[in-house]
């Protein structure tokens, strides 16, 4: 150990403390996104309205702004803080390993991940600006700098982002991989593995296998940008009244290579909340997830699904129609284990009289945004639906419900009910419980409008509303509501953000196993910083039918009710 | 004693008890921590098997997705063939133009199967019981003297496919083939260019096994060295023979 001693301390391997700067990267990104969040909503109500420094934005700034704000929100939020930034939290206390496989690659990891922040965000500052052709990018879009302001060098950047982010999701969840599989703790079988461990292993594979896809196509990319080639770049290409010789490529090549990952992806960020999802009703029920093995196995399945259903977000591309089909199945096929997860939560809060501390809140927005947004996933799987919806605001209803509001949640859920570990520190209950309800019609004040605006036929990315041609002038008043619930839910988040900082500073320390939780991370072997490895025991109840924590060996199980203060309890 | 080693297979009677010295029968009831699922077949969890087996987990996965890497670039390869461009006489003019493959290719397919051949010689050298116990013994190191000169064979054979592949990317561009010239080049380019900086980084990572074979003091390390090297070596050649296939074959 002498040789950590001797790193300075900003080169730590100490996972707790990496989770921690994972924890501010993700902030930093939150807030940015946030921002430009709020400039759509303010421009597409008050498109006259001229933004201090900037001025009225032009449509090209409308696209930079809307292609910002979705990269840094799916990459450095979604998929940085469930996935990389939770785990270097608690995920080798709950194995009861005695540290990560490979703490150095762990480490380094999270400083590609901030190279990659910086490198996107300076896509803001050269001149032209940040790219427009969205967080998808298609070419030829993306291809040809010619194409519109910030694609050429903003483009560059925003794929030399891409890629560090690559490698550093593959570094971190090799290393993942091998803990979870590798270095588990005395005692710790695959059944009492937690279900947020087994979330994070088919996460972490799923991020080899699709992160992996997403760098060679952004080799590709790069290829066509810069070495003359056209993979992506069809022919007879005519761009701004210049013909472009030399295509013989096809943008659906880059449909097909991009989503591919990008489905995986979205799966990424979500398994992670669904396993929390689980352990956190789990706790707050003082119920065991009814058959643990069956939600195991739906989890393996939804990613082992995930990796077919990629056509789905491209039916009205021209592809064949049977194909269309084919991904419609798939898509219908992994609406299965979801939905069985879904019902076993909800068998779980069947009289489960769960005790609604905040954590426990959030959790239940998490259902509740999940099973809201989720239920509009099979409407848009059906092709000839799909015809229709696609590239409108129920598409954008459809994934910031499922995907942000749900995956923002467990993120909060996560924050909440982990804090003990981080500060040692409760949160404050009542200014938690107002974050919620605020941010929870917040949310839904901000998206649900939204599948009546897209039913309605309103289109994505378009700047403008109300134009000399086409006019959606009718569902301004829409888009008003809309943006005003936007400023609510934007506001909300301060007093999380006052609760956190204010929580930390408190005098009073958290109790020991606040939550009563029966996984290994909250095991006093483990507090405050001493990495000891609990041996790991399976499930067993008291005689009153609480839950005996994982670390406490079989023989000390008290014949009485375990005692606690403010129990529903179970009779 | 701190290292793997491979059992002959007339060593293999007993039961393998790892380095917990297990009873043949196991009497307690529940197996000692309340369940199932022999866990503990690793008994001991810092042994350097165990470390290992962890090593090549990780080199396993990286390749997994070194090999989604290379899938993604070869499914441009199969979209190639409906590269075309409509002409002036609204014909569809097909710009898909067989690439002639340079024979020297051939000459450097052999050459890597014979560098994947003498980097499995290496890798065994370390593993082989006697020598390592000779290490151990303060016998000098059998193991290391025996594996250096295949390893150095390797990095020159390897050394050898890469100035291959440099002269055969010569050959095209002297015939007027370069990246950028038409659908197959780009793909011809892409993919040979793709193998070859992993190829490259192979070489880096057989120079720093080799050095590690002297400097490292643990026995485990130096063969953990080495055998990751050598599983990505092995790696590396296998998409080389599919790739080379689909050059070779499917145009």
């Amino acid at each position: 150990m002498t040789l950590a001693t001797r790193r300075p301390r900003i080169l730590t391997t100490d996972p707790i403390a990496l989770a921690r700067l994972y924890l501010f990267l993700g902030l930093a990104a939150v807030i940015v996104g946030t921002l430009l969040s709020l400039i759509i909503r303010i421009h597409r109500t008050w498109p006259a309205f001229a933004f201090p420094l900037a001025g009225v934005p032009t449509p090209e700034q409308y696209l930079a702004v809307v292609t910002m704000h979705g990269t840094l929100m799916v990459f450095f939020v979604l998929t940085v803080v469930p996935q990389f930034a939770f785990p270097n939290l608690v995920l080798p206390q709950q194995l009861g390993a005695s540290g990560m496989a490979f703490p150095r690659v762990n480490a380094t990891a999270f400083w590609i991940f901030l190279a990659s922040l910086l490198v996107l965000l300076s896509a803001f500052f050269v001149p032209l600006g940040a790219p427009i052709s969205g967080w998808t990018s298609y070419p030829p879009f993306s291809a040809i700098a010619a194409t519109g302001p910030g694609q050429g060098a903003g483009m560059d950047l925003w794929l030399a982002a891409i890629t560090l982010f690559c490698l550093a999701a593959i570094a971190a969840s090799i290393n993942f991989l091998v803990t979870i599989v590798l270095r588990r703790g005395p005692g710790m079988t695959w059944s009492r593995l937690p279900l947020t461990a087994w979330s994070w292993l088919a996460s972490s594979a799923l991020t080899v296998i699709a992160f992996s896809a997403l760098l060679a196509a952004a080799v590709m990319l790069l290829a066509d940008r810069h070495f003359g080639t056209s993979f992506f770049i069809p022919p007879g290409e005519v761009i701004n009244g210049i013909a472009r010789p030399g295509g013989s490529g096809s943008p659906m090549l880059w449909l097909q290579l991009f989503w591919f990952f990008g489905h995986p992806e979205v799966y990424i960020s979500i398994l992670p909340g669904m396993g929390l999802t689980s352990l956190l009703l789990a706790n707050f029920t003082r119920r065991p997830v009814p058959a643990p093995r069956f939600m195991i196995a739906a989890t393996l399945l939804i990613g082992v699904l995930g990796l077919g259903v990629w056509g789905h977000h491209i039916f009205v591309s021209g592809m064949n129609p049977y194909a269309g089909t084919a991904f419609g199945l798939t898509t219908m096929a992994i609406a299965i284990p979801s939905s069985a997860e879904v019902l076993m939560w909800l068998l779980m809060l069947f009289r489960g009289r769960i005790q609604l501390r905040t954590p426990a809140l959030f959790t239940l927005g998490f259902l509740s945004f999940f099973i809201s947004g989720g239920l509009t996933g099979p409407i848009l799987a059906q092709p000839a639906l799909d015809a229709y919806l696609h590239n409108t605001f129920f598409v954008v209803a459809h994934f910031h419900l499922v995907m942000a509001m749900a995956g923002v949640f467990s993120i909060f859920a996560g924050i909440y009910y982990w804090y003990p570990l981080l500060t040692g520190r409760l949160m404050n209950e009542a200014l938690g419980h107002l974050h919620f309800w605020l941010s929870l019609v917040g949310a839904y004040g901000v998206f649900f409008p939204m599948h009546f605006a897209g039913l309605a036929g309103e289109p994505r990315h378009y700047a403008q509303l109300a134009g000399p041609i086409e006019s959606f002038a009718s569902l301004i008043p829409v888009e008003r509501g809309i943006t005003f619930a936007a400023f609510m839910l934007i506001a909300a988040q301060f007093i999380f953000l006052f609760n956190i900082f204010h929580s930390a500073r408190r005098r009073a320390s958290a109790p020991e196993n606040p939550w009563r939780a029966a996984t290994l991370e909250w095991s006093p072997i483990l507090h405050p910083t001493t990495w000891g490895s609990p041996t790991a025991y399976g499930p067993e109840f008291t005689a009153s039918g609480d839950f005996v924590p994982q670390w406490q060996p079989r023989a000390e199980i008290p014949a009485s009710p375990v005692s606690s203060s403010g129990d529903s309890g179970v009779s | 004693m701190p290292a793997t080693f491979t059992r002959h297979q007339v060593e293999v009677e007993h039961r393998d008890t790892g380095y917990g010295g297990k009873p043949p029968v196991d009497r307690r009831p529940t197996g000692g921590g309340g369940g199932d699922d022999n866990w503990d077949s690793h008994s001991s969890r810092r042994g350097p098997r165990e470390l290992l087996i962890r090593y090549r987990l990780a080199v396993l996965s990286a390749l997994a997705g070194d090999f989604v890497f290379f899938a993604v670039l070869v499914s441009a390869f199969f979209v190639r063939p409906t590269s075309g461009h409509i002409d002036a006489s609204a014909s569809f003019i097909s710009d898909w133009h067989p690439l002639a493959i340079p024979p020297i290719l051939w000459i450097n397919t052999a050459i890597l199967l014979l560098s994947t051949v003498t980097i499995e010689i290496a890798r065994r050298q370390l593993f082989h019981e006697i020598d390592v116990m000779e290490e151990w013994l303060g016998l000098g190191r059998p193991a290391v003297r025996r594996a250096a000169p295949w390893l150095l064979a390797t990095i020159l054979l390897g050394g050898l496919f890469l100035a291959g592949q440099w002269i055969a990317w010569q050959q095209l561009a002297s015939q007027g083939l370069f990246f950028s010239t038409n659908p197959n080049s780009h793909f011809f380019y892409l993919v040979t260019g793709a193998h070859g900086v992993h190829l490259f980084l192979g070489i880096f990572a057989l120079i720093f096994a080799f050095v590690a074979m002297f400097q490292f003091k643990r026995v485990e390390l130096r063969q953990i060295a080495l055998d990751c090297t050598t599983w990505y070596w092995h790696a590396m050649s296998v998409f080389w023979l599919f790739l080379f296939t689909l050059l070779v074959c499917f145009q």
